[in-house]
């Protein structure tokens, strides 16, 4: 029998949403978060260059431009009700963590420090904006560090490495979770009103990412298993500048400080594919361009790199080209010293893991997988919402990177994703203990823990003559290679296939430590079950759409097709089989039109 | 090229004391430690347990002991250490399985510096941030870098003396309030470092300035905060 608990609220995962939400839920309601590690380890601390809200610091700025940007970045496939949303939340979203606590970088007069970002621009010269607000290059850090801090001075009961193995359902209504504690290996069940997933991307299933390992898209995974559909799985980005075989990110901030990337050939190619904003395109422009580079053979030695460029002589000579000024109208002037202070942990990662020195040497660099755009299907309150008429599963939640409000559509706009967790984690909490104020608390079935148990014990009694390590790197080879930046229904069809063989062939897999206490290798077998369940759905998502947008570029299909293809996926589980569907997009302010930088 | 590595192995549920199992990886002196630790685990034995996340520096999980120095595992590579390597949990904290060892009481140490912003006073009228110039900023820039991932504290004799001494990675969190020209805690924080827990257990032993992997000056941090107990001045 497992130990159970009981909570109004309980958050799964620790993360950036994971703790607004706890945050704002336990203001009203007896609140618990899960984590599958120390929240501080969570990946939104990875997140470097900045948050994007339109505060106007430093030159004008307002909301509605970042909403248009946001709109143009997700290739119109975002829904424009939650963009206006979130772009509308976002300055009081900011001015709030800098409330709290956080240490944003200042300008000369005091106020949050802002930089440009890629896709982010004035929308009446489409010349870069400085939107992203910032603490150096680990804004994703102060972030997590000053959420936690938060919910530490608001007494949030924490389940720290505890992962949450499976949702509770009764009569159609959230009613708890299963989790292990991996310090002892026994099974807890938390009974509660309201649930809220917080669980992060997916970008494990990619060979070359700058996801953590955490990053297996658990909390997408069991939903799906639930019959809970996901919402534009074939939506991913690849991030343009991940340090050479690596995969760690280089913050785009590094071009929003007038970094820019150069070829083989020693040539700045960016203003070729987008003329106006060029080295600060959105992120799935900048990608394909760096491919295409590679691909007709202007990579850097003939291999498949190319190279970031933040060395100031380059910076400045390619800034006065720009006719790039201060935002008080001064020369733009950038300097070592202003690199190393601006950015220390880029600095840093390119010392320790390349050996080069990004203020007398350039970075080599290649697209990196780095943000999944689709998800969990939610409404703009963060309501899980199961069907093409957005009808809403009572008592369940679901915000940050695992959720598809969708505000992010077919790509992702830089500074958006922290901007996401921040405000959708805060309305799904509050809505949330709202919910559960009048909610009654659904009766418990008898073991509901036994569909867990019955998941880890099917891991120890395969025959053993798979190895979870070796079929991690099929999948992982496959799909960044068939499913990446650019794709093709011959290249699909070999992902698809050879995931489901994988699949298969993970029956046979064999879990040999029988120990209680941190068995990681029988967690880590479990999380890989999460990826294969996920990589189908995306390679069969992405397989599916017989178009070009945002980040699903399609060689066989280049162009965007709205006639047929203005609507989001959606993908069900039933009983083992994929089924897909789809629902309509929300345009409000702006219809589709081509989307040139 | 061949690598050694020497990892210490503890299951509570089997074994009465550690011991070392050595195993021979084929890989590259590019290869982050972790990379090592990852393939030992995923081809010959998949018992080894270790924490590890972001795998780049940041999330602060897999600091261990590596050839007897505290290090994070992703942020040392192979050509920095040799291909004889040695890997042990780090020291002062209980093991709870090979590498990993029980974080419980360094967190707590981290929560009694009372680790958020402390600061009662209105928020300013016009609805917009408080305002703190870039000097402010500045000045506890060093220690908000911290990523919590013990390896000063498991590096500090005094911690492995006494382990009630709340250690350099509290201290340091302390500092970034401290010194935060919004805060509004820094006596009540100073005197809980001035307790026989606190400060007087540093001995500047300059340990845990070594074993930072975020370069923080750790040293100089506590010597902050001990003169500013000493003055009751914050600058």
């Amino acid at each position: 029998m497992a130990k159970v608990h009981q909570f109004d609220v309980v958050v799964v995962g620790g993360g950036g949403a994971g703790l607004m939400a706890g945050l704002y839920a336990s203001r009203t309601a007896k609140t618990a978060v899960i984590s599958k590690m120390y929240p501080t380890r969570s990946h939104t601390g990875a997140a470097q260059g900045g948050i994007a809200a339109a505060l106007g610091n430093s030159e004008g700025d307002n909301p509605a431009w970042h909403m248009y940007d946001t709109v143009k970045g997700s290739d119109y496939l975002g829904d424009q009700d939650a963009i206006e949303f979130m772009t509308s939340e976002a300055p009081q979203a900011v001015i709030e963590l800098e409330n709290m606590g956080l240490p944003f970088d200042r300008t000369p007069e005091g106020r949050i420090s802002q930089r440009p970002f890629g896709g982010h621009t004035n929308n009446e010269t489409g010349k870069p904006v400085r939107r992203a607000a910032h603490a150096a290059d680990r804004t994703g850090h102060m972030i997590l560090q000053t959420l936690y801090q938060q919910c530490l001075k608001n007494k949030v009961n924490f389940f720290d490495e505890y992962q949450v193995l499976d949702f509770i359902m009764v009569n159609g209504k959230a009613a708890g979770v299963v989790a292990v504690e991996l310090s002892t290996g026994e099974l807890h069940t938390i009974h509660a009103k309201a649930v809220i997933f917080a669980t992060g991307g997916h970008g494990r299933i990619f060979e070359v990412t700058s996801n953590a390992y955490a990053y297996t898209g658990d909390g997408a995974a069991i939903l799906l298993r639930k019959g809970i559909p996901l919402e534009d799985m074939e939506f991913f980005q690849f991030h343009p500048t991940g340090i050479y075989k690596l995969g760690i990110l280089i913050t785009e901030g590094v071009r929003g400080e007038g970094g820019v990337l150069i070829n083989g050939k020693g040539e700045r190619f960016m203003p070729r594919y987008a003329p106006t904003i060029k080295d600060l395109a959105s992120r799935d422009v900048v990608s394909r361009a760096i491919y295409t580079e590679i691909k007709e053979g202007r990579g850097v030695d003939g291999k498949n790199y190319v190279y970031l460029d933040i060395r100031p002589e380059t910076v400045n000579k390619f800034a006065a080209e720009d006719g790039r000024t201060n935002p008080d109208g001064s020369k733009f002037n950038l300097t070592a010293e202003q690199v190393l202070k601006k950015l220390p942990d880029i600095i840093d990662f390119c010392r320790v893991y390349l050996g080069v020195d990004p203020v007398t040497q350039m970075m080599p660099i290649q697209p990196t997988a780095h943000y999944t755009m689709g998800g969990i299907p939610t409404n703009k309150f963060g309501e899980v919402v199961i069907d093409d008429k957005n009808t809403v599963l009572p008592g369940l939640y679901a915000a940050g990177e695992c959720a598809c409000v969708s505000v992010h559509g077919g790509n992702r706009l830089g500074c958006n994703s922290l901007l996401d967790l921040v405000v959708f984690g805060k309305h799904a909490g509050l809505r949330a203990a709202e919910y559960a104020k009048t909610a009654e608390f659904e009766k418990l079935p008898e073991n509901a823990e036994s569909a867990a148990r019955s998941e880890f014990e099917a891991l120890r009694k395969g025959s053993g003559k798979e190895n979870v390590f070796d079929l991690s790197n099929e999948m992982k080879k496959v799909m960044f290679a068939d499913v990446g930046i650019y794709r093709n229904e011959k290249d699909m069809r070999n992902a698809l296939e050879k995931v489901r063989e994988l699949k298969s062939r993970f029956k046979d897999v064999t879990v040999n430590d029988t120990g209680k206490i941190f068995n990681t290798e029988l967690l880590n077998a479990w999380e890989f079950g999460n990826l294969l369940d996920i990589a189908e759905v995306v390679a069969l998502s992405a397989l599916n759409r017989k178009e070009s947008r945002g980040g699903h570029s399609r060689e066989d299909f280049p162009e965007r097709d709205d006639k047929n293809w203005l609507k989001h996926t959606l993908v069900w589980n039933k009983n083992g089989k994929l089924e897909i569907d789809y629902k309509p997009v929300v345009i409000t302010r702006h219809q589709p039109k081509a989307r040139v930088y | 090229m061949e690598i050694t590595i020497k990892i210490f192995r503890y299951d509570p549920e089997k074994d009465t004391r550690g011991h070392y199992e050595t195993y021979v990886v084929e890989g590259d002196e590019n290869d982050r430690v972790l990379d090592v630790l990852e393939l030992v685990k995923g081809k010959t034995d998949g018992s080894l347990a270790f924490r590890r996340s972001c795998a780049h520096g940041v999330c602060g999980s897999d600091a261990m002991r590596i050839n007897g120095r505290n290090h994070l595992a992703c942020k040392t590579l192979v050509r920095d250490v040799g291909a004889n390597i040695t890997v042990e949990p780090v020291l002062g904290l209980k093991v709870k399985k090979d590498l990993v060892v029980d974080m419980d009481p360094f967190f707590d140490n981290y929560k009694k510096m009372l680790p958020y912003l402390i600061n009662e006073s209105p928020l300013p009228a016009d609805g917009r941030e408080r305002l703190q110039s870039p000097e402010d900023r500045a000045r506890f820039d060093e220690s908000t870098k911290c990523i919590l991932c013990a390896a000063c504290t498991t590096s500090c004799p005094s911690y492995w003396a006494n382990g009630n001494y709340y250690g350099p990675a509290a201290i340091v969190t302390a500092h970034r309030f401290i010194f935060d020209s919004r805060d509004e805690g820094a006596s009540e924080r100073l005197h809980i470092l001035s307790e026989t827990d606190g400060t007087v257990r540093c001995h500047t032993a300059y340990n845990c300035t070594e074993a930072c992997p975020r370069d923080i000056k750790i040293t100089k941090a506590i010597g902050e905060v001990k003169m500013a107990m000493v003055t009751g001045k914050l600058d």
